[in-house]
């Protein structure tokens, strides 16, 4: 390539092209590019559009598209339009901190939606504390952590795991005894899990009724443990699985619970990671009954929801186009972001970082959903059961919202911490030893 | 003429309250129970669904098997219940004629959750014990067995004395075992013949049954349990290990068939191919648009979608291995370092090739009928989409053979791989023969691809989960060897799945890496070396 290029600018008429074109090139970018600059104001999106990741991360840049696009027909914010900047940091962790530099330095963004795994979002932190910005985190993940820059509008354990093992041990959810916890083996699971294993410990499980497995990130081959799950499940009491199984891993593992004929009467599932999206890609006749908990299901019944809906698939040109659970968090991220900057009239992120906690914004399932002093959101909680047509049917919901917990209460280094940006300015203040800077 | 007068009308009286009677008996519990469906709580339905399966109405039967199928819906208004008939007619359930009128505006689904689907199943058990299918009676038996609700005895004790079918007889005997062993007020004798029944059956559930026991049993009972209990884990200690090897064999099969086309573009010609899995890809998409288009042209062929998908997977595959072959890698033999690196770029364009037309998100391949579902043989599950799984690799398997060993096209390129310059020589058009053994290779990933389509995610990403452990096969089993890469898949399949109970997948997964690390060390032409083009270069 490289030869052609100097063996084409050899030739005078060629060389003469060139640099026409590229001087053409340059003045076109230097005459666009400061009369743009001054009436956006830039949002990154930090998602990946390929790579494994791409299969849950696509739609949340579109979400995040359609946000853009609805913002800019009510006339913008503070009088300019917004402008969308996409990146794609291809499902590759370093690549999302040195994307995500080039979004805030380069591309100078006022804020940046994105991440969704946990890895990712870790890989950031760094670049937004040391550039001062600010990244809205919309997948439910499992806390134990609250920073300055970030707001986190998935669900913490709390709002999610705990609920729905509630659930499970109720006479509704089948007064469950003995529990499976299966995950992939990465930190959202095992976190989550241990969370869970002293949740339940706590509410007298023994140990030999709790049964942890791990496995390997796009396992397909899940024969000895769906039949491992049937054997424990047999031991005459009521048993459930707690399903943290990341995405790609969840089709072949319901496949073969449906083909050994594992039904939800028998051993339900419950899933963290299993929406919508996810259930596109299966034939859930089988699966009728098995159940997953969320924030947001797609079947929910409100005004604000059907006209997202609608919205939404107008926008994608797809009458079928799912919506899911971390798609609303990005709609309430960006809705508390917008309320923030009209409160300060301006988008500095130190202001704009004061100004969040206090702000409310609707959630699509008919609440006002608030953003708290620990950078966390308030929101409610469903449990919802497969139905044959891929959507979930709710069977339980919270009173009222949960105020999403940072720190999880049933960690012995995590109880004692407390994370409050508004008084205190920290994110990991111990109550026991009066100190900022995490546990003992 | 007076008196005739006086016994009309006291016929009519009596007439009256004949029909007032039977308007008493009409207005019994299954109308009453109806009233339970109308308030759309679970708990209410569940007190219903047993009322009117105790209430003993010809409706019964029909009413909840409508409520398990998702036909049977509610009027909060009206306080009506209605069942919709599979052809799609509305009945009114009180009834059981079709309801009067245009069907209410607030009519709704009635919900169910876990709990109420398994008072439906026992409900539903306990009403079809005499139905006239007797795999259905079966079915009966089984959901007894399972909720040993212990009001269904009598109507048991009924189905039981009629029954002929022995199947069927014995799981009625052994619910009803169930039953008596878990009610308190059995006799000692009964409990112990009962446990004798239940030992018998021997499988898991049975001792989830035995083991279940509340403490406080008789001593007799008590002994009798344990013993029934030990003897039903060593059987099932024997026939876990038959599981084992099976689920061994299963993986293994699913490994030859991902590594068998590998075993031809990098065994036999020697290309670290590293798009392998694309191909693999090409293979499962080319199944989801041939479902697609039967889905949407003539649903019917549905069954038989997988055998129209192979041969075009083949095609499909086959003739982008050509293409890639004849653009790429034949500018590149004998450099390994930059094939490597040419067709892991290739890979990743495929990829995202198929992202940006097919979308991110997963498809829905199904599984055609005969691939669904289960069966037990003896004390094991086997699924019907490993099986035949199993089978086609095995089909697959020899019908390669059979190509290399008997056709011209098989002893040209047999010819090429041992000595290309003799060939040339002999006059074989070596490019012609290279681009076709690669073509070869690529449409039986594609094919691969097809049987993977059933048991994983059909997503971009589908061929990334396949290429290492390919690769891992096709060394271990000795490069250019086709039996080679059978015994070394079935080796690995069988040793993972032996480790698996006690390591667990991870730590699994890495032992057999760790091992073939150190047999490769040893051995670093695998199980079966060849001399070839691989040998010489």
């Amino acid at each position: 390539m490289l030869n052609t290029i100097q063996a084409v600018a050899t030739r005078p008429n060629a060389r003469w092209w060139l640099s026409a074109t590229a001087g053409l090139a340059f003045a076109a970018t230097a005459a666009v590019q400061p009369a743009k600059a001054q009436d956006t104001i830039k949002i990154g999106i930090l998602h990946s559009l390929s790579g494994t990741m791409a299969i849950s991360e696509t739609t949340l840049k579109d979400t995040m598209l359609y946000l853009i696009d609805e913002q800019n027909k009510k006339g913008g914010l503070l009088g300019k339009k917004l402008e969308a900047v996409v990146v794609d940091p291809a499902s590759n962790w370093p690549l999302f901190a040195e994307k995500a530099r080039e979004l805030i330095s380069k591309d100078k963004v006022a804020v940046v939606f994105g991440c969704w795994t946990s890895v990712s979002r870790k890989s950031v932190l760094p670049v937004f504390k040391e550039l001062n910005s600010i990244l809205f985190y919309p997948v439910q993940y499992e806390g134990e952590e609250s920073e300055r820059n970030v707001f986190y509008t998935g669900a913490a354990p709390n709002q999610q795991a705990i609920p729905a093992v509630d659930y499970l041990m109720s006479k509704d959810g089948g007064n469950v005894k003995r529990w499976v916890l299966a995950g992939t083996d990465y930190v959202y699971p095992r976190t989550t899990n241990k969370i869970l294993e002293a949740y339940l410990k706590q509410k007298g499980v023994k140990q030999e009724d709790i049964m942890i497995n791990y496995t390997p990130f796009g396992h397909s081959d899940w024969q000895t443990i769906v039949s491992d799950i049937k054997k424990f499940g047999s031991a005459g009491k009521k048993t459930a699985v707690v399903s943290t199984i990341n995405g790609d891993a969840n089709v072949p593992f319901y496949k073969e619970l449906g083909n050994q004929g594992v039904k939800a009467t028998d051993i339900p599932v419950v899933a963290f990671s299993v929406g919508e999206e996810e259930l596109a890609g299966l034939d859930t006749k089988p699966l009728l009954g098995h159940l997953a908990a969320w924030n947001y299901f797609e079947s929910i019944k409100t005004p604000a929801n059907a006209a997202f809906i609608k919205n939404w698939q107008a926008f994608t040109k797809n009458p079928k186009r799912t919506t899911n659970d971390p798609m609303e968090a990005h709609v309430i991220g960006f809705a508390m972001w917008v309320k923030a900057v009209e409160k300060v009239k301006s988008t500095d992120p130190d202001k704009v970082i004061a100004a969040l906690p206090g702000i409310e914004a609707p959630n699509l399932t008919g609440g006002m959903s608030k953003m708290l002093p620990n950078h966390h959101i308030t929101k409610p909680v469903f449990v919802g059961e497969v139905r044959a047509d891929g959507q979930f049917d709710v069977v339980w919901k919270s009173k009222g919202l949960v105020p999403g917990d940072a720190w999880s209460d049933y960690l012995p280094g995590s109880k004692d911490l407390e994370s409050d940006w508004v008084t205190l300015k920290c994110g990991n203040y111990n109550k026991v030893t009066k100190k900022c800077g995490g546990a003992s | 003429m007076r008196a005739s007068y006086d016994r009309i009308i006291a016929f009519v009286i009596a007439l009256g309250l004949l029909v007032a009677g039977a308007g008493l008996a009409y207005a019994g519990p299954y109308e009453d129970a109806l009233a339970g469906f109308t308030t759309d709580d679970f708990s209410d339905t569940a007190d219903a669904v047993n009322a009117i399966a105790a209430s003993g109405s010809p409706l019964a039967g029909p009413l909840i098997e409508a409520l398990q199928e998702g036909r049977l819906s509610f009027s909060a208004k009206d306080k009506k219940v209605y069942i919709k008939t599979k052809n799609g007619a509305l009945l009114d359930a009180a009834t059981g004629k079709p309801a009067e009128g245009a069907a209410p505006d607030d009519i709704e689904a009635i919900r169910l959750n876990n709990r109420l689907r398994g008072v439906v199943d026992a409900a539903v058990g306990g009403l079809t014990l005499m139905a006239s299918d007797p795999n259905r009676r079966y079915d009966a038996a089984q959901a007894v067995f399972k909720s040993r609700a212990a009001d269904v005895l009598p109507a048991l004790d009924k189905a039981l004395a009629a029954e002929t079918n022995v199947r069927v007889k014995k799981a009625m005997t052994e619910a009803r075992a169930a039953i008596v062993l878990t009610a308190e007020d059995s006799s000692v004798a009964d409990k112990i013949f009962a446990i004798a029944v239940i030992r018998d059956r021997g499988d898991q559930d049975a001792l989830g049954l035995i083991d279940g026991l509340p403490a406080d049993q008789p001593d007799a009972v008590h002994k009798a349990a344990l013993a029934a209990s030990g003897k039903i884990q060593s059987t099932l200690a024997i026939w876990s290990t038959v599981q084992n090897a099976w689920y061994g064999l299963s993986l293994g099969s699913v490994l030859l068939l991902a590594a068998i086309g590998l075993a031809i573009t990098f065994g036999v010609m020697g290309v670290i191919n590293m798009a392998h899995g694309e191909m693999v890809m090409i293979g499962a998409y080319t199944t989801f648009v041939v479902q697609e288009f039967i889905r949407t042209r003539n649903p019917a062929l549905f069954d038989y979608s997988l055998a129209i998908a192979i041969p075009l997977a083949f095609l499909v595959a086959g003739s982008a291995g050509v293409v890639i072959e004849r653009t790429i890698i034949r500018f590149l033999y004998g450099r390994p370092l930059e094939t490597l690196l040419a067709t892991w770029g290739l890979s990743l364009v495929l990829q995202q090739g198929v992202r940006t037309i097919f979308g991110p998100t997963n498809k829905d391949v199904g599984n055609p009928s005969w691939m669904s579902g289960a069966f037990d043989l003896g004390g094991i599950t086997i699924t019907y989409n490993r099986m035949w799984i199993i089978v086609f690799t095995g089909m697959v398997f020899v019908a390669l053979l059979g190509m290399l060993r008997f056709t011209r096209l098989g002893l040209e390129m047999r010819a090429v791989t041992q000595n290309r310059a003799m060939a040339a020589a002999m006059g074989i058009r070596t490019a012609r023969i290279d681009a076709l053994t690669f073509g070869l290779g690529s449409g039986i990933a594609g094919i691969a691809g097809v049987a993977l389509s059933q048991i994983d995610n059909v997503s971009p990403n589908l061929g990334q989960g396949y290429i290492i452990d390919s690769f891992m096969v096709v060394v271990f089993g000795g490069v250019g060897n086709l039996w080679g890469t059978l015994v070394g898949a079935l080796t690995l399949g069988i040793a993972n799945k032996f480790l698996e109970p006690f390591a667990g997948a991870v730590l699994g997964k890495i032992a057999i890496l760790v091992f073939i690390i150190l047999f490769i060390q040893k051995r670093p032409r695998g199980m079966f070396a060849l001399k070839g083009r691989a040998v010489e270069t």
